[in-house]
C-alpha cells in the first residue's frame, strides 16, 4: 500500500498545502484500508481519528512525538469495522493527544469548519467531524474524554455519540485519560450513528473495562428500553441501536439542565429552546432539572484528566517510539554529561519530550504532575474524585425521574480560528456542558439544533453539503441518558436529525 | 516546591508569580520535560489563574464513590503477542534485538 501523507499533515514545517478534495484539512493521512468481509456496513466509508491504532498505517495523535509512528496492530474497533464491511478511507486531524476543543493544538495545523468557513471545526475530534460534514467520509470515529466527539459534532452540524463508559473497547486507542474516554461514532444522521455503534459496541477481552449492556441494569423502568422486567423488555434490548432511531418522543420525559443554560451565547439558547419546543410539540414532557454538583464538574474533570495524562504520557521517552535523540538539534544520544546528579537518562528524556510535545500537552502534563505531587494530592486530586462521585450520584438520581437530560452541547458558537487559542482557561471553560457526562460515565449524543445547519427542521437536507451558505452557525443539542441506555438518546435525538 | 508544604504556604506562594515560576521548573523536572525560560514564566502566569479555578473544589463535600468496575480475570494461557521485530519497529535506535536508550550515568 502506498502511503499518501496528505495536506497539512505530512510536513512538520507548518506548510499547509491542502489537497483539492480536503480543503478543510480534515485528514492527516489518506490511505484506503479495505474491508475484510462483507457485512452491514458494506459500501460505507469511514474516517478514523488519528489516535485509533491502524496496523501498518501511521497514527500520529496530532503530535510531532508520533509523527512517524506506525502501529504494529489494529484497535478492536478497526477490526470490527473491517469485519462488518466498512472501508476505512483515512486518519483524521485532532488536537494533540486529544488535548483541546478546537483542533488548533494539532502539530499539523488546524482543521477548518466546512459549515462555517474561517471558524474552527471543534475538537478534539475536529478532523472526523469535518470529514463527515464535508462529505469526505460517510461516517467517522472519534474519541471523547471530555466532549471531544460531541463538541466537533455540534460545531460542524453533524451527529456525534459518546457511549457509556465500557460499551466500546478502548484497545488500540492511544490513551489520554483512561477513566474518562470512549471511542464513538460521528455521522450525518442519528440512525447512521446507531448503525456504527451496532458494529463497534460490545465486550472485548482485551479491554477489561468493557461489558455487555445487558449485564448492567438501570433503575429505569420506562418504556424506552433496558428495563429489567419481562420478555418484552429483553426484546427491546436486543433491538439494534440503528432501529432505536424512531424519532418517537410521545410520552418521553426530558429534563432540561438549567444550570448549563446560564452563561450560554444567546443564539445557542435560542436554537436550544426552539429544539425543546419541537420535542414538546411532538408529545414529550419537559421538566427543569437543577443539579447542585454540576458547577464543580469542570474543575474536577481537568484535575483528573491532567493527572491521568501526566501518567499516560510518561511512556513517550524517545526509546521505544517517538522522537529519538538524533531527531533533536544539538543532542547526542551518547554524550557524557558531567552533571552526575541528574544523570544522562533523565536529561535525554526531558530533551526528547520538550521537542516532541506541543505547548498544550506540556501544560497539561505539568499541571497534572503538580496536582498529583506530594502536598497537593489531597487539595486537588482527592477533592476532584469527591466531586466526580457527587456528579455521578446527582445524574443517576435525576435520571430516575426523567428519561433523558438535555442541554446545549457547547455554550458558544464555533470560534474563529485563532480567536481563543491563547487563553487556556477560556478554552477549558468551553467544555462546561460536556465534561459532566464523562465524570458520570454516561452516554450522550449531540444533534444539530432546529433551524441550524445539519438539522432536519430547517429545510436543509442532511446530505453533507459543505458549500451551503447558511445564515446561522451550527449549534448542537446534547441528550444524556442512563448508563447503557443509548437507545433512549438515539430515539430522542432522532426526532431532530 | 518542597516535598511537603502546608496549604497556607501554598496559597501565599501562588500570589507570587516568581514562586510559581520556580514551581513550574520543579514540576517540569519531575515530569522530565525541559521548559524554556520564557515558557516557564508564561506557564506560571497561566497556572496562577488555572489553579485558582481548581480551588473551587474546596467547596465539594466528601463523597463516597461506588465503584462501577469489578476485577475481570481470565485463564493464564499463552497467546500470540507482538514479535520482537514488530515491537522494535518504532524504536529510534536498536542494537542486537534490544531497544537502545541513553546512558544511565
Amino acid at each position: 500500500m502506498a502511503s499518501e501523507h496528505s495536506s497539512a499533515a505530512a510536513d512538520t514545517d507548518g506548510d499547509h498545502t491542502a489537497e483539492p478534495d480536503d480543503e478543510c484539512d480534515a485528514f492527516l493521512t489518506r490511505e484506503v484500508i479495505e474491508n475484510s468481509a462483507d457485512g452491514p456496513l458494506s459500501g460505507l466509508s469511514v474516517a478514523l481519528k488519528d489516535n485509533i491504532s491502524t496496523e501498518g498505517v501511521r497514527t500520529t495523535c496530532g503530535s510531532a512525538m508520533l509523527a512517524d509512528y506506525v502501529p504494529p496492530y489494529d484497535a478492536t474497533v478497526v477490526e470490527r469495522l473491517q469485519n462488518s464491511g466498512a472501508t476505512i478511507v483515512g486518519k483524521t486531524n485532532m488536537d494533540e493527544f486529544g488535548m483541546g476543543g478546537t483542533t488548533e493544538t494539532s502539530h499539523f495545523g488546524p482543521t477548518e469548519n466546512p459549515r462555517a468557513p474561517g471558524r474552527v471545526a471543534g475538537g478534539s475530534s475536529g478532523g472526523s467531524a469535518a470529514a463527515v460534514a464535508a462529505g469526505l467520509a460517510d461516517v467517522a470515529l472519534g474519541s471523547d474524554t471530555g466532549g471531544s466527539i460531541r463538541n466537533p459534532a455540534a460545531f460542524c452540524g453533524v451527529v456525534g455519540l459518546k457511549p457509556t463508559y465500557g460499551l466500546v473497547s478502548r484497545y488500540g486507542l492511544i490513551a489520554y485519560a483512561n477513566s474518562l474516554e470512549q471511542i464513538g461514532p460521528i455521522a450525518p444522521t442519528v440512525e447512521g450513528v446507531g448503525s456504527v455503534l451496532d458494529t463497534i459496541a460490545g465486550p472485548d477481552d482485551r479491554d477489561a473495562t468493557t461489558r455487555a449492556a445487558g449485564e448492567y441494569r438501570t433503575s429505569d423502568g420506562g418504556e424506552n428500553g433496558d428495563s429489567a422486567d419481562g420478555a418484552e423488555a429483553d426484546g427491546e434490548h436486543d433491538r439494534s441501536y440503528a432501529a432505536a432511531a424512531t424519532g418517537d418522543v410521545e410520552g418521553t420525559t426530558i429534563g432540561v439542565l438549567t444550570d448549563l443554560l446560564e452563561g450560554s451565547d444567546e443564539q445557542v439558547i435560542a436554537a436550544f429552546e426552539d429544539s425543546i419546543d419541537v420535542l414538546e410539540a411532538q408529545g414529550a414532557t419537559i421538566e427543569e432539572v437543577p443539579l447542585e454538583s454540576i458547577e464543580h464538574a469542570l474543575a474536577a474533570y481537568y484535575v483528573i484528566a491532567m493527572g491521568e495524562a501526566s501518567s499516560n504520557l510518561a511512556r513517550f521517552d524517545g526509546v521505544r517510539y517517538g522522537l529519538g535523540g538524533a531527531d533533536i538539534d544539538g543532542s547526542e544520544r551518547s554524550d557524557g554529561g558531567d552533571d552526575g546528579e541528574a544523570g544522562d537518562w533523565n536529561e535525554a528524556y526531558a530533551r526528547v519530550r520538550e521537542a516532541g510535545f506541543g505547548e498544550e500537552v506540556t501544560r497539561r502534563v505539568l499541571l497534572g504532575t503538580y496536582a498529583l505531587s506530594a502536598g497537593y494530592h489531597d487539595e486537588y486530586y482527592q477533592k476532584a474524585q469527591d466531586a466526580r462521585a457527587w456528579v455521578k450520584r446527582d445524574f443517576d438520581a435525576a435520571l430516575e425521574d426523567v428519561d433523558v437530560l438535555a442541554s446545549p452541547t457547547m455554550p458558544v458558537l464555533p470560534p474563529e480560528i485563532g480567536e481563543r487559542i491563547d487563553d487556556p482557561l477560556q478554552l477549558y471553560l468551553m467544555d462546561a456542558n460536556t465534561v459532566p457526562v464523562n465524570l458520570a460515565n454516561l452516554p450522550a449524543i449531540s444533534v444539530p439544533a432546529v433551524g441550524t445547519p445539519g438539522s432536519d427542521h430547517n429545510g436543509d437536507d442532511t446530505s453533507t453539503d459543505a458549500g451551503n451558505e447558511e445564515k446561522s452557525l451550527p449549534v448542537g443539542v446534547q441528550f444524556i441518558g442512563g448508563a447503557f441506555d443509548e437507545r433512549a438518546i438515539l430515539r430522542v435525538g432522532s426526532a431532530l436529525a | 516546591m518542597s516535598e511537603e508544604r502546608t496549604n497556607d504556604e501554598t496559597v501565599a506562594g501562588r500570589d507570587e508569580e516568581g514562586v510559581m515560576t520556580a514551581d513550574v521548573r520543579h514540576v517540569a523536572g519531575l515530569a522530565r520535560v525541559d521548559v524554556a525560560e520564557d515558557e516557564s514564566e508564561r506557564f506560571a502566569e497561566q497556572f496562577v489563574a488555572i489553579l485558582e479555578y481548581f480551588e473551587t473544589l474546596d467547596e465539594v463535600p466528601e463523597t463516597d464513590a461506588e465503584p462501577d468496575l469489578t476485577n475481570v480475570l481470565r485463564a493464564d494461557e499463552v497467546r500470540d503477542g507482538l514479535s520482537q521485530e514488530e515491537a522494535l519497529r518504532n524504536a529510534p535506535e536498536t542494537e542486537d534485538g534490544y531497544f537502545k536508550g541513553p546512558r544511565v550515568s
